[in-house]
């Protein structure tokens, strides 16, 4: 790690500026997140806030605990023996880790869209039929019907789709198979979608048009994006978090971590030092 | 000069010329030039030049050589005066044979006595031909090889090529073995089919092969139909035995792969694939001793009059419990082949881990399982000795699972041993039934293999 003379204070500044969303409630809060996988302590105390109307961007070089972090929002990291997480994160207010909350009910309330596209192997009307039909959420043909035309439209996948909605998910391109995850999400109706380097598998044109709808989206979702592209951090989001070996190093708006850094890590990441 | 000297001399010359080969590409290293091959891949192809042609020949010579002698001595005065009878005759011959070779010293047929001498020396004349011909390759393939070797020789490629030969010719041994066993089922089932005509046995309902040894004998009308043993197959191995084995196999499977913990999984699998290893007499044992006298007290107590000590229901249970460990491992491998993102994408969604397991992995996972489920089926219906010991012989055409019911197999170990002549309808049947049973599992096994791979290209 590059160290001089100008690291020394950042170890008393703070992660973020203190005018920074003061006296706006947070969609989700985490407070002392630490993720440790067996011996390995993956996260070491984050704490940060997703806002309901902004895109928050987790940026920072790979291995950095960015992907595992987005993971402990929706307890995506349950589903692994050896995960263990420990502090407090809430959802709207809501402990999720507390007994009464229901994983499942939680899930349904902050989606997920994943790296690599992984549609199901059905067709494209039953993989955004899929979560509503679990969740109770129509009831009725006609009610489903329009969850999905609405899901894609939303998703911006309408005007290719709505002649071949019986053929199966994963005869799509890439970039379509992805915007499918998204509609997908989007169908059980959640309050947050986080999506773990939703671009990474994509070629820059199907990469262009989810950061469109990325914009679209803001507003009617809070939205957490974990990229390893920092163009498209600074294109889709408002907040950045910037995470290196485990750690949040800064945390603030996006105009201001990639023109004005506060901390030393922060400058040699987004100049290209090391990544 | 016996076959046995001939092998091993022509190994000494393959020994010999490799070593010689060995010397000669060092030579040429040592003399500053760069080889394309090693010395030792000249060696490896002299040897290979030297031995495999010579011992093929010996291969094919070592039976044909029997044939020869015995025509050679019957082509003599004396092998003329033996009697005609095909069965006395062989038994001199093979009497004079074992003299010859010093296996005993006096004949039990006179005859084979004054034989013994002719035959010995036949046999030492196309031992002697044979070998010499054996040894005769082998010295032309080392002096072929040799002649070869130089600096820019690639014994290399030479060698690979043999290798390449060596491993298709043990493939085509497999396959001609399986064409071999089609042919000698065949022809015996034709044979079979001039007596009973094909139609009456596929699709006669009467079983009964008593065939009239004396023409005066009664009730030994002899019936072939083979509707009932199909019947009792299908009912033994493709119903009851499934109804155990499809829902505890894949529910083990599902268990195994998305549930159980890894130091769990690591101690039931290979206890579950014991049960695959157990003999399958061991199973007929159980099945008759222990499982068979239970499911008939239950019948009787359920108020079956007919419910019989030999059922369908014993041998269908335990052939199932057997079966189990064939679906759940092909069940494991094909649920273990559905990618995590598919779990983790239904998971995000807020379904729990049943409804994703039911609605998303076994859906996807769906073709492997049928696949494995379609061999566990063949591998039932061909099962004996389950069957044998604990379905019974009687040829009921029953739904009633507590009544004995006899199966294809069964029937072919009937029909097969004791005293029997081999030309009879009775005897043949056995290899008609053999030949059908054959072509269901082979037509089972097709589809099952093409199931299975047209679920591998979706997700590769």
């Amino acid at each position: 790690m590059l160290m001089n003379d100008t690291t020394a204070p950042e170890a008393q500044m703070p992660i973020a500026p203190s005018d920074l969303d003061s006296g706006k409630t947070p969609k989700m809060k985490a407070e002392n997140v630490n993720v440790y996988y067996g011996e390995k302590h993956a996260i070491k105390d984050v704490s940060i806030n997703i806002h309901d109307d902004k895109v928050t961007a987790f940026i920072g070089p790979s291995g950095c605990g960015k992907s595992t972090f987005l993971r402990t929002l929706n307890r995506m990291n349950d589903t692994i023996p050896i995960a263990r997480v420990t502090g407090h994160i809430e959802l709207d207010g809501e402990d999720i880790h507390a007994p009464r909350m229901d994983v499942v009910q939680l899930r349904a309330r902050v989606g997920m869209v994943f790296q690599k596209p992984n549609p199901f192997p059905k067709s494209i009307y039953e993989n955004i039929a899929y979560g509503p039909r679990i969740h109770g959420l129509a009831s009725g043909k006609a009610e489903m019907d329009a969850i999905v035309e609405k899901s894609l439209k939303r998703a911006g996948l309408w005007e290719e789709v709505k002649d071949r909605l019986e053929d199966s998910g994963t005869a799509l391109s890439g970039g379509q198979q992805q915007r499918l995850c998204i509609a997908r999400a989007i169908a059980v109706d959640p309050e947050v979608i986080l999506m773990d380097e939703p671009c990474s598998a994509l070629d820059p044109i199907a990469t262009a048009k989810i950061e469109e709808l990325i914009h679209e989206l803001r507003g009617k979702y809070a939205i957490a994006i974990v990229t390893h592209n920092m163009q498209q951090a600074a294109r889709v989001s408002q907040r950045t978090a910037f995470f290196h070996l485990g750690e949040l190093v800064e945390y603030g708006r996006t105009s201001d971590i990639f023109t004005n850094p506060r901390a030393k890590r922060t400058q040699d990441y987004i100049t290209g030092r090391y990544g | 000069m016996s076959l046995t000297i001939a092998l091993v001399a022509v190994l000494g010359v393959a020994v010999l010329a490799a070593l010689f080969a060995f010397r000669r590409a060092k030579g040429l290293r040592g003399g500053g030039a760069r080889l394309n091959s090693l010395p030792f891949y000249h060696a490896a192809y002299t040897f290979l030049w030297a031995a495999l042609p010579a011992l093929l020949f010996l291969a094919i010579w070592s039976p044909v050589q029997q044939g020869l002698v015995d025509t050679a001595v019957l082509a003599t005065p004396q092998g003329q005066a033996l009697p005609d009878f095909d069965l006395q005759r062989n038994a001199i011959l093979g009497e004079a044979r074992d003299i010859a070779l010093g296996n005993r010293s006096v004949g039990f047929n006179s005859e084979a006595s004054v034989i013994a001498p002719i035959y010995a020396s036949a046999m030492a004349r196309y031992a002697a031909v044979g070998g010499g011909i054996a040894l005769l390759l082998a010295l032309g393939g080392a002096f072929f090889a040799l002649r070869r070797i130089g600096v820019e020789f690639r014994a290399r490629t030479g060698v690979e090529r043999w290798i390449m030969g060596l491993l298709v010719a043990a493939s085509l041994i497999a396959i001609l073995t399986t064409l071999g066993i089609v042919l000698s089922l065949l022809f015996e089932s034709i044979r079979f089919f001039g007596m009973v005509s094909p139609t009456e046995f596929l699709f006669g309902t009467q079983w009964s092969p008593q065939m009239a040894i004396r023409a005066d004998q009664a009730g030994s009308s002899g019936a072939f139909g083979s509707v009932p043993l199909f019947w009792g197959t299908v009912f033994i191995g493709a119903i009851i035995a499934m109804i155990v084995a499809i829902p505890l196999g894949l529910m083990s499977a599902i268990y195994l792969t998305q549930y159980a913990h890894a130091n769990v999984r690591a101690w039931l699998k290979p206890i579950l694939e014991i049960l695959a290893g157990v003999p399958t007499v061991v199973y007929g044992y159980f099945a008759a001793l222990t499982v068979a006298p239970v499911v008939r007290d239950l019948g009787i107590s359920l108020g079956i009059s007919s419910a019989s000590s030999e059922s369908a229901l014993a041998a269908g249970l335990v052939m199932g419990i057997m079966i189990i460990p064939f679906v759940s491992s092909m069940a494991d491998d094909s649920i273990a082949a559905v990618p995590q993102a598919m779990n983790d994408g239904s998971l995000a969604l807020g379904a729990t881990k049943s409804e994703t397991i039911k609605k998303v992995v076994l859906p996807a996972a769906l073709p492997g399982v049928v696949g494995g489920i379609l061999l566990a089926v063949s591998r039932a219906i061909g099962e004996t000795m389950i069957v044998v010991m604990a379905a019974g012989l009687a040829a009921n055409m029953t739904a009633n699972p507590f009544e004995s019911v006899t199966t294809v197999t069964t029937q072919i170990v009937q029909l097969l041993t004791g005293d029997q002549e081999f030309d009879s309808a009775k005897t043949l049947a056995a290899f008609a039934l053999g030949l059908v049973l054959f072509v269901i599992t082979l037509i089972l096994n097709l589809i099952a293999l093409r199931v299975v791979r047209k679920y591998r290209e979706a997700y590769e």
